[in-house]
């Protein structure tokens, strides 16, 4: 009675797995990325009886596609999946190391071990402005104004690049540019709960309106 | 009303202790009572009835007849309860889930309980059962298959000590708890209940689930719903186990863990999908929600403890418990927002960890061996799903999944170690130049702009919706070279204090009335 029963999970297993190897695939070709294909990167590492025998192209796809999902920890989930052993090879550590740079703020660092690694990363397009983005982000949490030689080393651009990459910033992400004789030009950057604590809603003194049903029949 | 069995009173015949050898065919007078009567309990669908024995009957006859042997054989009780083919399933997993508990399964038999689950999940997804059965039972079900299925994971990858035969069994029965096979099984129960699609449609007043605890009062059965739905936690579970921390919550996504439900009708249950909420939360840095929940629930246990003392899941309760205050610690350690502890939680929480948590402040080795000791204390039981090889040479590997997630956490804390440092600092000063706070911590300024962008990145949260929240409790902005931090008083819980006091004083007064009336 068991035999029959395991042969006809096993059947189902045998399927899944074929088709998961044609998932994963097909998911890293198609942008943009998604975290839902932390399943699909789970099952793919679960079937892999011999994990060197991982496609390390396929993972490094999925590994480069979550660390330009930064500032979400989706880099860490894909690490939390794949064996120790496989953590190890040259190509995964480099990403690691690229992860923690930009999980640690060190845009400079980042930027000269990416160039170096430009084989690892060009396989995905768009990962210098996903990294951009993210640098932006940070920027903006941490400053109202910031000087743009700071900008500039944080996305890698310089000169008429940087000029561009600032006007469109000024006309569509809500930038300002305030010149100084003395600083150079500084970059004003959005107001956000984030950078101007008087936008901060407060929340700290509210009372949960079921204790105050508590007390309302003493009110009366 | 139902007449109570007698066998209650019955004592152990001489002879019959355990440990003069077990044999599986013989059926002590209080097993035959009890199957009879739990049998017919369960034609006549007597929820309650079938609660208290399985509950409280099994309990006391396995104390004292089957301590450290298993209950007689199914085929040696399926005469008395006309062979029924679900009930042996019901009886067969009883029987598993009592060798656990008391015993050590072998391979054969673990195979065995993969198989009966096998069998009963399937009679269940063919939508043939028409009982009614306590929600306790049916947790359990959900909750001893994921543990066997840990179990089991953990004794494959102890491949050193394997004998031949052993390794054989393996080979032979390579399907049984394999990670597919149990995931499928979970998503099943999900699916064909449609247990999802009736908890949406409850918000809507177009069906009743929560309201009736999952039972079903209309002559059905709540036994697939119920699977189906605590499945959900199953698979919160499995996923947690495996490391995928990202699916864990979204199969726990129907569930509002901000209400009560059927998840909390079972103390195990709730305990079981808010230690493994959190947990996840945890290591997706989403500190302030794991806080939020672990003082919820250790509150709730604080206040709820005493009333299943007698209960056999009492000792779990107790564990997890323990579990969660060392996890709020290292929560809090990291994100350090003392005003979402409730006071009874906090002042628990200081007696247990006070001391070691000032320490993991530090960030140095000291701290590390803390957090190192406190994750390794609470974390699951990971597992490495996958089959081992045979070919190569035998070595355990049962352990590499708790030390890869346990490396990665390190990392993590380490990455944050110079958070510790800024904090210190922004804590004294409403405004300071940048080239002076880099004087004072010993640092250039390039490197001081990356620490405090750090301090930003780890500190504000990034939801599954991609919603910031910040889980600062002290922060800043920088205005070119100049840090103006941003003044956060620690809320005085007014509120919460004229609250109580009203209470009391009312509480107070009505016993004065009471001496007058006197």
């Amino acid at each position: 009675m068991g035999r029959e029963i395991t042969n006809s999970a096993a059947a189902a297993n045998q399927k899944q797995q074929s088709t998961t190897s044609y998932t994963v695939e097909q998911l890293v070709a198609v942008n943009p990325y998604n975290p839902d294909i932390l399943p699909d990167l789970e099952n793919y590492v679960n079937e892999q009886v011999e994990p060197d025998r991982m496609s390390t192209k396929i993972v490094a796809r999925i590994l480069i596609k979550a660390l330009m999902a930064i500032p979400a920890p989706d880099f860490s989930l894909c690490l939390f999946l794949i064996p120790e052993r496989v953590q190890m090879e040259e190509q995964f550590k480099t990403l690691i190391v690229l992860s923690h740079y930009l999980e640690t703020a060190r845009f400079r660092q980042f930027w000269d071990e990416a160039a170096k690694s430009r084989h690892i990363l060009e396989v995905v397009p768009g990962f210098e402005q996903a990294i951009q983005a993210y640098a932006v982000h940070v920027l903006s949490l941490t400053y109202q104004k910031v000087a743009r030689s700071v900008l500039a080393e944080s996305i890698n651009i310089e000169g008429p690049a940087l000029d561009k990459f600032v006007e469109h910033h000024v006309a569509n992400s809500g930038w300002a540019i305030e010149k100084s004789q003395t600083k150079g030009q500084l970059i004003i950057l959005p107001p956000t709960e984030f950078n101007h604590p008087e936008l901060k809603k407060s929340a700290s003194d509210g009372i949960a309106f079921e204790n105050i049903t508590r007390i309302l029949p003493i009110l009366g | 009303m139902a007449v109570t069995p007698s066998y209650e009173a019955e004592q152990p015949a001489a002879g019959e202790s355990a440990s003069t050898g077990y044999d599986p065919n013989y059926v002590p007078d209080s097993v035959k009572s009890f199957v009879v009567h739990m049998y017919r309990h369960i034609r006549e669908k007597n929820v309650y009835e079938i609660h208290q024995m399985y509950e409280t009957s099994f309990q006391s006859i396995s104390e004292r007849l089957f301590k450290d042997s298993p209950w007689p054989s199914v085929d040696a009780v399926a005469s008395y309860v006309d062979n029924d083919h679900v009930f042996c399933l019901l009886y067969r997993e009883m029987w598993y889930r009592h060798l656990y508990a008391r015993l050590s399964p072998t391979p054969k038999q673990r195979i065995d309980s993969w198989d009966n689950y096998c069998s009963l999940f399937q009679v269940v997804l063919h939508g043939v059962v028409n009982m009614q059965l306590p929600n306790q039972w049916l947790w359990d079900m959900v909750d001893e298959f994921v543990y066997q299925f840990q179990s089991f994971c953990q004794y494959r990858a102890k491949m050193k000590s394997k004998t031949e035969q052993e390794i054989a069994l393996l080979r032979q029965y390579d399907q049984a708890w394999n990670v597919y096979g149990v995931l499928n099984f979970l998503q099943a129960l999900v699916e064909k209940s449609m247990i999802i699609q009736i908890l949406e449609q409850e918000k809507e007043g177009l069906e009743q689930f929560t309201a009736t605890d999952g039972y079903d009062y209309s002559g059905g059965s709540n036994v697939l719903k119920v699977l189906g739905y605590f499945s959900m936690i199953g698979l919160l579970r499995v996923h947690c186990l495996l490391g995928d921390y990202h699916t864990a919550l979204k199969c726990i996504v129907p569930i509002d863990i901000t209400q009560q439900g059927v998840y909390t009708s079972v103390i195990g249950s709730h305990i079981t999908t808010i230690y493994h909420y959190g947990f996840a939360n945890l290591m997706l840095r989403r500190y302030v929600e794991a806080i939020r929940e672990f003082n919820k629930i250790l509150l709730y246990i604080f206040k709820t403890k005493q009333y299943h003392q007698k209960s056999p899941q009492y000792e779990q309760i107790l564990k997890k418990n323990e579990q969660m205050y060392a996890l709020l610690a290292v929560s809090l350690s990291l994100c350090p927002q003392v005003k979402l502890v409730e006071e009874t939680v906090n002042s628990q929480l200081r007696e247990k960890y006070g001391e070691k948590m000032s320490r993991m402040q530090g960030y140095d080795d000291d701290a590390f061996t803390l957090y190192d000791e406190l994750f390794s204390y609470a974390c699951p039981k990971f597992i490495t799903p996958s089959s081992p090889s045979y070919e190569e040479t035998l070595v355990n590997y049962n352990q590499d999944a708790y030390r890869l997630q346990l490396k990665l956490f390190l990392y993590e804390v380490k990455q944050q170690q110079l958070l510790s440092g800024v904090r210190t600092f922004l804590k004294v000063y409403s405004t300071i130049s940048l080239g002076k706070l880099a004087a004072y911590m010993e640092v250039d300024e390039p490197t001081l702009r990356t620490i405090l962008m750090t301090y930003k990145h780890k500190t504000h949260s990034v939801d599954s919706d991609g919603k910031i929240t910040s889980n600062a409790d002290l922060d800043f902005y920088v205005d070119d070279d100049m840090i103006h931090v941003t003044e956060s008083k620690p809320a005085k819980r007014y509120g919460d204090y004229f609250m109580r006091q009203i209470v009391k004083l009312e509480g107070i007064m009505t016993d004065i009335d009471r001496i007058k009336l006197e």
